[in-house]
């Protein structure tokens, strides 16, 4: 049945924005790099084999206390300063209580009446007219942020199902945003910036293939104009960033449907299948839990005091949007560079590095975004860590020497491209392999004056071709004077030295 | 003392110094309890299960350390045992409960540590009612304990085991833990010693928990000298626990050196009000005609919430204890009922199997008064005259140094006279439950013998984290009149 109907949802064509928009909250749940779990002092990490980060706090045996993490609340602290929100004075801890394979003591310890920070906002960029160009930007509001840990990882086998307890205990954040999204474009947006912001904060790396950030998304519909908020739908399971966004389009296609169609929504939560393409229906809010939400009498309140959130507010670091301001402001930088180094933050600190040392800051974004880039990728895929900066041979120091040597003439930028990769490789400095190559540009006018003379009379036809008028015809008799030698003549000098002796 | 036949009867002070005498070994103590454990533990079944070998083991370990002049303190080579819902690695933790048959903690409570470190012989895991919920020890699914001094009544509980092992000579130090009552009242039972410390003085890692804000474990010995001692062992901050209290203990013990200045102790007129025994009220009369003629003022004082406590207690204690028995849900624990079919049926199914009587009632008590649209006329009013009485109490201790009352309304009675009717169950917690909402440290010191030869306890509450003080009030009266020390027949 639901296959059936949903294939036919999907076929519809995307004309609903005309009469109904979509109204969209997230939640985002990011796991906290943190050195241990949220409540006892066994490791983080993912890839292991099932079950050997556990221990009796994190099985739930009997008897097994919690005790708070530090460097968790820390860090919801910052993710609180980072995107503007109320830090609580008191941070307090709560159970919720349900039943379920996933958590030992079948009851997660969360915040339930005081969350760790209140209020803040997101600010979000949607696309511009093209890649180069600047969208216009605002800010998606939140409403709360609050702390918990996670559960563990249920597999379904046919007559079984098996429990990793590795990722139980784990700090793990949640994110929810005020319904003030308004696409599925927007989430995506929203969803880039949030996760820009927390992976350059070093608060996680908030890999999705990994679960360190995972998305919930409460949709409703109303008619364009409306006030009043649609019934909502909660959909789960949207665990990548095309899943997101495939699935709060197909759910936005399906309600617009119903409505259309003169029938209501249901209040109820759905899962995303990724595979099919559709939502299901989970459970209807009748089925809705009782969490039986209690102050969790194992842990004291912990009071954050404003001492503590301004030694924390050192470490903020500047959120990529003012970065890429700044960029585009003081350094003359062009959008599409700024775009592409500001979600990455050692990939910023590598260009300033570089920029402080040269003139031209704009040169070294370029070189930083095409080649630098490019070379980090390639070795990415030879099998070393791709993107990996601690480890790069080509230090921010080397990347300024080489643009400094295009700037003062010695080197020409084709040379200077063809040299990037061996740098890179090598680990050598630029001028080391100018000197050892005999790389040097060759600015001298005689030399260049009789190779120029040379080509000429090699080639009469060119020659004649560029008096007549055809402007194109002299990059023949340039090319002749780069083979002769191996193109370390300066473009600049042999340019003018044809002119010269052409227009004679 | 010479008579090796009697060590059961000695204090853990006195096996304590007759270890340093070398006047028995670790051994031959550990033996003569095994002994005894065997010759009358059928008729008193204290113990749920112990583990020989081991003990054995300890005794022999801290004897070679004594022979090399290694000796860990004043416990080493003492045997204490555990009631069985505390945590010893690789010992059987039931919790009295059918759910927990065959689990085996696989590490040590922080008591349990502090013990080994200090050179116990820890073993021996002793009957309570299922879950610590009860006040006779009637709800253990592995069958009642007795009454040492009459096979017929009921130890008390919830830690019936560990009151009646210590009446019974079966060891001279147990632990148990007090929820509402369940050290001192079976302790007033059973005619021992027995303490409930202020909340945070002893970590609870490791105590399969009952009620979280009101579980304490404390000692039992038959004098107050050995609660001092034992209670001196398990105190103290653990980072493993963060409702454990920061702070440096005291030597308890001794603090009970010196002669103590006579103080105020406090009497609340609600507590001796309708309801009281008649020999009980006798009985503390004495204790108090005793305390005035050392020279202690007595100051009628009162605690006008504390009617409350029963009530309020049953809100909270049932409602903490709904969550921390969720995990009991045979998926780790126990078989899985065989009827199950599905997810759900085998938490209801196993836990419905699995559960006793007294543990469902107030799992679903629990559970119901923390519902939404009840939360806030249950739960979170309950909180609210927690805060009342703990008030109550910290007026009264601007007067007092200590407050005296009965630990128990009546002394043991007998089986199924309470076990049918909850409400009357509840009842005999009455003078002790108000301690447990306040956080306060609560002694119950034997004061004299029915006229049918049951025992009768006195309670002394103190200020939170003046245990010193308050061991000290309770060992002058013990020092003299020792009621802890009669020994029944077995």
């Amino acid at each position: 049945m639901t296959g059936n109907y949903s294939t036919a949802v999907n076929n519809l064509t995307f004309d609903t924005d005309m009469e109904y928009e979509a109204v969209i909250g997230l939640e985002v749940h990011v796991q906290l790099d943190t050195n241990s779990k949220m409540f006892t002092r066994v490791g983080t990490g993912f890839g292991k084999p099932p079950n050997p980060l556990t221990n009796p706090v994190v099985l739930g045996l009997p008897g097994a206390l919690p005790v708070m993490n530090r460097e968790a609340i820390e860090k919801s602290i910052k993710v609180g300063l980072l995107l503007n929100c109320k830090i609580a004075e008191v941070c307090k801890w709560d159970r919720k209580n349900y039943f379920y394979p996933d958590m030992p003591k079948n009851y997660q310890i969360s915040q339930f009446d005081q969350p760790i920070c209140e209020g803040g906002e997101v600010e979000i960029e949607m696309p511009g007219e093209s890649p180069s160009e600047i969208g216009p930007h605002r800010t998606v509001q939140l409403t709360r942020i609050h702390l918990e840990e996670d559960v563990g990882k249920l597999t379904h086998y046919e007559t079984d199902s098996l429990v990793d307890y590795n990722r139980a205990g784990c700090p793990l954040l949640e994110i929810v945003s005020e319904p003030d999204l308004f696409s599925p474009e927007e989430v995506f947006a929203y969803l880039t910036s949030l996760r820009n912001s927390l992976v350059s904060a070093e608060i996680s790396d908030c890999d999705m293939e990994k679960g360190q950030l995972r998305c919930d998304a409460n949709i409703s519909v109303r008619p364009v104009g409306s006030t009043t908020l649609g019934t909502k739908v909660e959909i789960k399971n949207l665990n990548t960033i095309s899943g997101v966004k495939n699935g709060v389009e197909y759910e936005i296609r399906r309600q617009t449907k119903v409505i259309k169609e003169g029938g209501t929504i249901i209040q109820e939560t759905r899962r995303w299948n990724p595979e099919q393409k559709y939502t299901t229906p989970m459970r209807t809010k009748e089925m809705a839990h009782d969490y039986r939400y209690f102050p969790d009498p194992d842990l004291m309140p912990v009071k954050i005091d404003s001492e503590w959130v301004d030694r924390i507010k050192v470490e903020i670091p500047e959120k990529p949007f003012d970065k890429q301001r700044r960029y585009m402001e003081e350094m003359n930088l062009p959008y599409s560079s700024t775009s592409a180094l500001c979600g990455d933050r050692p990939l910023c600190e590598f260009f300033e590095e570089a920029a402080k040392l040269c003139k031209v800051p704009q040169k070294i974004a370029n070189w930083v975004v095409n080649d630098l880039l490019r070379e980090l990728a390639q070795a990415g895929k030879e099998g070393e860590e791709s993107r990996n900066l601690q480890n790069c041979p080509v230090t921010p120091q080397n990347l300024a020497e080489l643009i400094n040597l295009i700037e003062d003439g010695v080197v020409s930028n084709n040379v200077a491209k063809e040299l990037f990769p061996e740098m890179f490789t090598s680990g050598k400095s630029a001028k080391s392999l100018v000197q050892e190559k005999g790389l040097e540009m060759k600015s001298d006018g005689d030399e260049i004056e009789g190779l120029c003379a040379q080509a000429i009379s090699d080639d009469p036809d060119a020659a004649e071709k560029f008096r007549g008028g055809k402007e194109g015809a002299i990059n023949a008799l340039k090319g002749s004077v780069m083979k002769a030698t191996r193109g370390l003549a300066n473009p600049k000098v042999v340019d003018e030295v044809l002119r010269r002796l052409l227009s004679q | 003392m010479s008579d090796h036949s009697e060590i059961f009867s000695l204090t853990g002070l006195e096996i304590s110094q007759g270890l340093a005498e070398g006047k028995f070994s670790s051994e031959e103590v550990t033996q003569a309890f095994i002994r005894r454990i065997k010759e009358v533990d059928e008729k008193v079944h204290a113990f749920l299960s112990y583990d020989e070998d081991d003990m054995l083991e300890q005794a022999k370990s801290s004897d070679n350390r004594r022979s090399t002049g290694q000796s860990l303190g004043p416990l080493d080579g003492v045997p204490v045992c555990l009631k069985d819902v505390i945590s010893a690695k690789g010992q059987p933790l039931t919790a009295a409960s059918k759910i927990l048959e065959n689990y085996r903690s696989p590490y040590d409570a922080t008591v349990t540590v502090k013990l080994k470190q200090a050179g116990a012989v820890v073993g021996g895991r002793l009957n309570l009612d299922e879950f610590a919920m009860g006040s006779s020890t009637e709800n253990s699914a592995y069958g009642p304990t007795r009454n040492p001094w009459d096979l017929e009544r009921v130890p008390g509980g919830s830690s019936g085991g560990s009151s009646a092992a210590v009446a019974a000579r079966e060891t001279p130090l147990t632990l148990g833990s007090d929820t509402g009552g369940s050290i001192r009242q079976p302790a007033s039972l059973c005619g021992v010693v027995g303490m409930k410390p202020t909340y945070g003085r002893v970590s609870r890692y490791g105590l399969a928990a009952f009620a979280s804000s009101l579980d304490q474990i404390g000692p039992f010995s038959q004098t107050v000298e050995d609660a001092a001692m034992l209670l001196e062992t398990i105190s103290g901050h653990d980072p493993l626990d963060s409702t454990s209290y920061p702070a440096s203990v005291p030597g308890y013990l001794n603090a009970l050196k010196g002669k103590l200045q006579p103080c105020k102790l406090g009497l609340p007129q609600e507590f001796f009000g309708e309801g009281m025994d008649d020999e009980v009220r006798k009985a503390i009369d004495q204790a108090i005609a005793w305390y005035k003629e050392q020279g202690y003022e007595m100051v009628e004082i009162s605690l006008p919430t504390t009617d409350l406590s029963v009530p309020v207690y049953y809100v909270i204690a049932t409602a903490e204890a709904s969550s921390n028995l969720a995990r009991y849900d045979g998926i780790r624990y126990t078989s899985r009922s065989e009827r199950s079919e599905n997810a759900i049926d085998v938490y209801s199914k196993t836990r419905g199997e699995g559960f006793g009587e007294e543990v469902k009632r107030r799992c679903i008590l629990g559970a119901y008064g923390l519902s939404s649209g009840y939360y806030d006329a249950y739960y979170l009013r309950a909180q609210k005259t927690r805060t009342l009485i703990r008030n109550d109490f910290e007026k009264a201790f601007q007067e007092v140094d200590a407050i005296l009352t009965p630990t128990s309304p009546t002394p043991a009675f007998k089986f199924g006279e309470k076990s049918e009717d909850p409400i009357s169950m509840y009842l005999s917690d009455i003078y002790t439950i108000s301690t447990n909402l306040a956080g306060l440290p609560g002694i119950s010191v034997p004061c004299g013998f029915s006229e049918n030869g049951l025992p009768i306890g006195m309670q002394l509450i103190g200020q939170a984290f003046e245990e010193e003080k308050l061991l000290a009030i309770a060992h002058a009266y013990d020092r003299e009149l020792q009621y802890g020390r009669k020994q029944p027949n077995l």
